[in-house]
């Protein structure tokens, strides 16, 4: 069994947010991580791996830097690792992202094909969904819960208020929520292969049935308009005190606005 | 593509169960503002199994038209039946602009339908407008500025960057909007719902899943979205038996107990009461965000609440930059004490 799983490098939001001084986001201080609703999909195919024995590959579109959460896939248990990086891929929206991830996809064989459900920096969740029309695959989103069961795979799908529990036929699309599990770390002996390991790196010529009208920035239905850092609210009053005179402010507050 | 042939403004009206979700009525709301500014009309556009009965309410709401789309197939939400719907309304009736819900089932149709259709989607959108693009014509190049293109605003980042976004040489112009954001117009007593039936025909196929099961959580509480004042607690609160304080606190204030996505993930809570990017959407006129340090993806689903106040032992934890009122200490000591005064203060 053949499964493929998509990541992505992102900067990191959860550690703390870098602003300069002009209360713009500092995109450079922050540290670059894997994905992590792309992290629980690639723990969710490990944990295949480990009872099937079927065989992982990441692949990740991006800069040549995003070779290193590739590494960390590969320090983690993934088999084989794909980079896919090409100047004339740079600004593509989520259209011309999924087309180009399922060119790339085309050269590979799969039964299951794993995405996160959405990128921390970009929130959108279209990806995964794109990628598996373009691929004129089924798809299950929002995975809590993935069982492969003969050539079939049953998958606890969440929604606002219920989850549904479905069988969908390989090849398939997943995409994964990180609630799904808890990623195992790299392992020192995975960390020391990783870096022994051929990454693939395939551009533009490798991408199989796709347009040049479809890539890139040019290739992107969507166009910005405007882009602006959010200005952070101001802080508002802030007190250390000792619990009672803590209270006795806040009450203060609140009588003063009328609430109480 | 003839950009001119599309026309109209066509709101993906999502029902589960047979019952509209609010969402719909909001979209139904600023779609007809986008429709006014056009001059057209406003289309809600309403997929499922048995669901006519439901068009008059869309009137009521704001619909010019509704294309009813019903078959068995539809019964539940699955993404190939719903998507081939949708798509093929859009084929058929070629409508400018097509918005829908960011709920769980719109941000797996609204990506299918949009790579199928071969169009531009944003995401989670917080405020629509028809205005120009580029916004600015540059020098020299005044006429090749578009008019009445749709113009989009989303967060990204976890809210900390805003984006507008056009889709100006494709057709329809897709968005997800988060639900809770736009206004819904007073409703129209006794309107009544001019139907248009369409089934484009369902062969199923592998792309079909199958539901094998569908568990409904049990509901908890009310609609965070709704709750006038929000009692939210994060990782910090330490346990699930330990939110019994912020219980108590909300009780006395008449408020709702909701969360972070930390105690969603340890399990302590339901994800129907999660607050964030990932959560609901949420303005209230009070929000305590006890045990919270404030990741921006927590912050970008509550900053706009009337009033913040933070309760967090770590006095650098980033949600006092956004606190109206932040309170340094130990939040185990500090919610029975408030709890307490505004018990004795309310009881008088």
């Amino acid at each position: 069994m053949n499964i493929v799983v998509c990541i992505k490098q992102v900067p990191d939001t959860k550690g703390g947010v870098k602003f300069n001084p002009d209360g713009t986001l500092d995109r450079a201080a922050m540290l670059a991580i894997m994905n992590p609703d792309d992290k629980a999909g690639l723990e969710a195919a490990l944990r295949i791996k480990d009872e099937t024995g079927a065989k992982v590959t990441v692949l990740t579109m991006g800069l040549p830097k995003a070779d290193a959460v590739l590494r960390e896939a590969l320090a983690m248990g993934a088999d084989d690792a794909i980079l896919v990086t090409d100047r004339v891929l740079g600004g593509a929206d989520t259209w011309a992202t999924s087309t180009t991830i399922a060119g790339a996809l085309r050269n590979l064989e799969y039964d299951l094909i794993i995405t996160g459900r959405q990128a921390i920096d970009g929130d959108t969740a279209q990806v995964g969904p794109q990628i598996a029309e373009h691929l004129g695959l089924p798809v299950i989103s929002y995975a809590e819960e993935i069982k492969i069961d003969g050539d079939s795979v049953i998958v606890k799908r969440q929604f606002e208020d219920r989850y549904h529990e479905l069988k969908a036929k390989m090849p398939c699309l997943i995409t994964a929520l990180s609630e799904l599990n808890e990623p195992r770390y790299m392992t020192p002996g995975g960390i020391f292969d990783a870096f022994d390991k051929e990454v693939t790196v395939w551009g533009r010529a490798d991408l199989k049935d796709v347009d040049d009208s479809d890539l890139g920035l040019k290739g992107s239905p969507t166009k910005i308009a405007k882009a602006s850092d959010k200005v952070a609210k101001g802080a508002g009053e802030k007190v250390n005190l000792d619990p009672t005179e803590s209270v006795a402010y806040l009450m203060g507050k609140f009588k003063e606005k009328h609430i109480i | 593509m003839a950009l001119e042939e599309y026309k109209g403004v066509f709101v993906f009206a999502q029902q589960v169960d047979n019952v509209l979700d609010g969402v719909a009525f909001e979209l139904l709301g600023k779609g007809k503002d986008l429709a006014n500014d056009l001059g057209t009309d406003v289309t809600a556009v309403l997929i499922g199994s048995d669901v006519k009965g439901l068009a008059d309410q869309l009137a009521e709401y704001g619909a010019d038209k509704v294309i009813v789309v019903d078959d068995p197939v539809l019964k539940d939400y699955r993404t190939e039946p719903y998507a081939h719907a949708l798509a093929s309304v859009i084929n058929e009736y070629k409508p400018e602009i097509v918005l829908v819900g960011a709920t769980a089932i719109g941000r797996d149709l609204g990506p299918t339908v949009s790579a199928r259709v071969k169009t531009g989607l944003t995401a989670d959108c917080t405020s629509l407008e028809i205005g120009d693009f580029p916004l600015v014509a540059a020098p020299g190049k005044e006429s090749e500025q578009k008019h009445n293109q749709l113009l989009m605003t989303r967060p990204a980042f976890g809210g900390n960057t805003i984006a507008t976004i056009a889709c100006p040489d494709n057709r329809p112009q897709m968005a997800t909007v988060r639900p809770g954001v736009m206004q819904k117009i007073a409703p129209i007593q006794g309107a009544k719902a001019n139907i248009v039936e369409f089934n484009p025909g369902f062969t199923p196929n592998d792309r079909y899943v199958e539901i094998l099961n569908i568990v409904k959580a049990v509901k908890t509480t009310a609609n965070i979205m709704d709750a006038k004042i929000l009692v939210s607690g994060g990782r910090g609160v330490g346990s699930k038996e330990n939110f019994k304080l912020l219980e108590d606190l909300a009780e006395v204030l008449g408020g709702t107990v909701s969360c972070s996505r930390a105690v969603v993930e340890n399990g302590w809570l339901p994800v129907d009461l999660q607050v964030g990017q990932t959560g609901k959407t949420v303005r209230p006129q009070i929000y305590f965000a006890i045990g919270i340090s404030g990741a921006i993806q927590h912050v970008a689903g509550m900053e706009d609440s009337d009033l913040i106040i933070a309760i967090n032992k770590d006095e650098d934890a980033p949600i006092f930059d956004v606190a109206d009122y932040g309170l340094v200490g130990d939040l185990n000591k500090i919610v029975p004490a408030l709890t307490a005064a505004l018990k004795a203060e309310l009881g008088k």
